[in-house]
């Protein structure tokens, strides 16, 4: 018998995994940085970290089926003459027609006019199909003015000037020549087939006593009548909130990094801005030390899921959540049905992100003909409906077991973390003690 | 045509003043916004702006507004049909989004001059500054003076005429718009070349210059500039460019 020595077993690096490997080979191979969309794919702290405490004996419960829990809010209170109000705390986030196709533009009017909740409109104009199929449609106000008109700010119910989003705080747009069609070229006045790169700042506005001067502007342009959103992406959301109120918002739109993107560098998406569960607690803050709190509303956005995620984001102080990835997911994004086109495509179904690249078998992120006409407006934007009441539910089961009338009725002292991490950002105690990291009082 | 002239004459005998220092903005513009086509009120005339922000922004009928002093940001902002002349100069971003109709400036023009205009003809009589005409979308501009760095930035449609010198960077990562210059460019922005004044340019420019009322200038005597259209599909080799 002949000794060997025992194998070693092959050992991968933590720090080089199959990951890392496989991107440094694709930049050596091709040059280019990876674009994608959707929004950050790492794993950060979130609203599972949170966990609700539920009525016990010094806090007593609602009847699930039989006492009311309110879900309405009112949007623009502070100066708008004519504010929104929503049947439901959940909007569906700004996405342009031109990263999305016509027919899945339209699905979102659909869904959201069903479940008595806003849409909005993104870095491409506005569209007579999302018009024309959303009862209340908000219209942005982007760096590109790509399709801005006055005709259009008037016919909106709100607007949003879009100082940042959470993918990519602080970058701009991003729509590759595939998808620039005829269409989207017209609406955009662009060449066709061009890379098209939209700015990361406006073209005429800089700083917080400009955009001051900008509400002014759109707000006379508009007789005072629409509520005016400020969205920015978390980054510094003391005193971005605070900067927003002072120039004079009524609705601040805050975007975590998990919210999606058409398109942007993956190294941004990754890199940059802050995880939606940081930024709440210090917005809220920068409220209640104006004395703005529930005057200026907060909407919060950035991988929100489910009810829980809605209640959690509520009883953190916010007044609404939007949603983006989750709304396309309930359209059909990503569904397995059309998994063996991913695999063509060499992804599957869930990993699909190269939105950019107008091929979706799904028909939502393309301006293809064909795969476009997968969506059938009337039937995605029911399923949209069906996903926005399941989450409101979701979100009242929550709060009745809280013992709140109104979702608006959660509060911090309702959740606890299962994380030191969630602990400090959600600024409620870590689960099972007192102890909120950077507090006293343990 | 004898009823039409008794009718002009009505309408200019109805000019409406607007004393800026005993009513407010918004008491301006809301009448602004409530003339509808066909109104008799087509002459407006604003008295002591003062720096204020978004006088006569958003003007959505064809009448002619004289405003008799400086103005602050904005004014003129999303101009539709309206004539907007301000006998004085203007703050920053004087007509942006302009979607038709003409804004005039007697004086200069601050930063983001016919910022994304879509239409209509903004004249500029003095220098204006930095950026004039950012990211126009089919605006026609025409400045009498100079203009500064980074104008016509990522213009993408439209025309910037301008009579005297252009700042740094001018047309920086253009796409189809068109520039005319008389005088000296100091430097070009990114993708942005010389180019050949071809007839159809010179006639152009001249029915421009005729809009702008502008006369003793050949269209001959500017060069024209536009985009080399090198940055319109991304080229890693073309990194250092962008």
């Amino acid at each position: 018998m002949t000794y060997q020595n025992p194998p070693t077993t092959p050992r991968k690096s933590a720090t080089f995994d199959d990951y890392a490997m496989s991107e440094i080979r694709r930049a050596a191979a091709t040059g280019i940085y990876d674009i994608r969309g959707s929004g950050a794919k790492r794993k950060v702290p979130h609203f599972d970290d949170l966990l609700f405490l539920g009525a016990s004996i010094s806090r007593y419960a609602l009847e699930g089926y039989r006492e009311r829990c309110d879900t309405n809010v009112v949007l623009g209170t502070r100066f708008a003459k004519k504010p929104i109000e929503l049947k439901i705390p959940i909007t569906i986030a700004g996405m342009s027609f031109g990263s999305l196709s016509g027919p899945a533009k339209e699905a979102l009017g659909r869904g959201a006019t069903l479940s008595g909740t806003t849409t909005t409109t993104g870095d491409g104009g506005m569209t007579e199909e999302e018009r024309g199929h959303s009862e209340k449609l908000v219209y942005q106000i982007l760096p590109s003015r790509y399709g801005m008109n006055p005709r259009d700010l008037r016919r909106a119910d709100a607007i949003e000037v879009v100082v940042g989003q959470g993918a990519k705080p602080g970058g701009g747009g991003m729509l590759l020549g595939q998808k620039i069609s005829d269409r989207v070229a017209e609406m955009r006045t662009l060449p066709k087939g061009i890379d098209q790169r939209s700015a990361c700042r406006h073209p005429d506005w800089t700083g917080p006593d400009d955009l001051e001067i900008k509400i002014l502007e759109i707000r006379e342009i508009t007789d005072w009548e629409k509520p005016i959103y400020v969205k920015i992406g978390g980054t510094r959301p003391y005193y971005d909130t605070a900067l927003a109120v002072k120039a004079g918002a009524d609705v601040v739109v805050l975007d975590g990094m998990q919210g999606g993107t058409a398109a942007t560098q993956e190294v941004f998406i990754e890199h940059v801005g802050l995880p939606i569960l940081a930024c709440i607690r210090p917005a809220v803050k920068a409220l209640q030390d104006l004395g703005m709190h529930r005057k200026v509303q907060l909407i919060v956005s950035g991988g929100i899921r489910n009810g829980a995620d809605v209640a959690k984001a509520l009883a953190l102080g916010a007044d609404a959540v939007a949603i983006g990835t989750a709304a396309l997911i309930a359209l059909g994004d990503n569904d397995p049905h059309w998994e063996s086109e991913y695999q063509k495509l060499g992804t599957t179904a869930g990993a699909y992100d190269d939105w950019h690249e107008g091929k979706d078998p799904a028909g939502i992120t393309t301006q293809d003909p064909e795969l476009m006409k997968r969506v059938d407006p009337v039937a995605a934007g029911r399923r949209l409906a069906n996903y926005l009441k399941v989450m409101t539910l979701e979100a009242q089961t929550v709060a009745r077991a809280c013992g709140k009338n109104h979702l608006h009725n959660l509060e911090p002292e309702d959740l606890c973390a299962l994380t030191v991490e969630a602990s400090a950002m959600a600024g409620v105690p870590l689960a099972g003690t007192n102890w909120i990291p950077g507090k006293t009082g343990f | 045509m004898k009823h039409d002239v008794v009718d002009v004459m009505d309408k200019v005998a109805s000019k409406r003043v607007f004393d800026l220092s005993k009513t407010t903005l918004r008491e301006l513009n809301q009448a602004l916004h409530e003339v509808r086509e066909g109104s008799n009120e087509v002459a407006w005339e604003v008295q002591n702006p003062k720096g204020s922000h978004a006088v006569a922004a958003g003007i959505d009928a064809p009448i002619s507004v004289d405003v008799r002093g400086n103005v602050g940001y904005y004014c003129a902002g999303m101009n539709s049909q309206g004539t907007v002349t301000v006998h004085g100069s203007a703050g920053p971003g004087v007509a942006e989004n302009m979607m038709s109709g003409s804004v005039i400036i007697k004086g200069d023009a601050s930063q983001y001059a016919g910022a994304t205009g879509r239409g209509g003809l903004l004249v500029i009589e003095g220098d204006a500054s930095s950026r004039c005409g950012i990211s126009m979308k089919g605006i026609d501009i025409v400045v009498g003076g100079n203009v500064g760095h980074m104008s016509a930035f990522m213009a993408q449609s439209g025309h910037l005429v301008v009579l005297g010198n252009a700042g740094d960077a001018l047309g920086d990562s253009i796409y189809e718009a068109k520039l005319f210059v008389r005088g000296t460019v100091k430097s070009l922005g990114a993708d942005c070349v010389a180019k050949e004044m071809r007839p159809e340019h010179i006639a152009k420019l001249q029915e421009l210059l005729d809009r702008a009322g502008i006369k003793d200038v050949k269209p001959e005597e500017f060069t024209r500039y536009g985009s080399a259209r090198k940055l319109y599909n991304f080229n890693i080799d073309n990194a250092a460019a962008y």
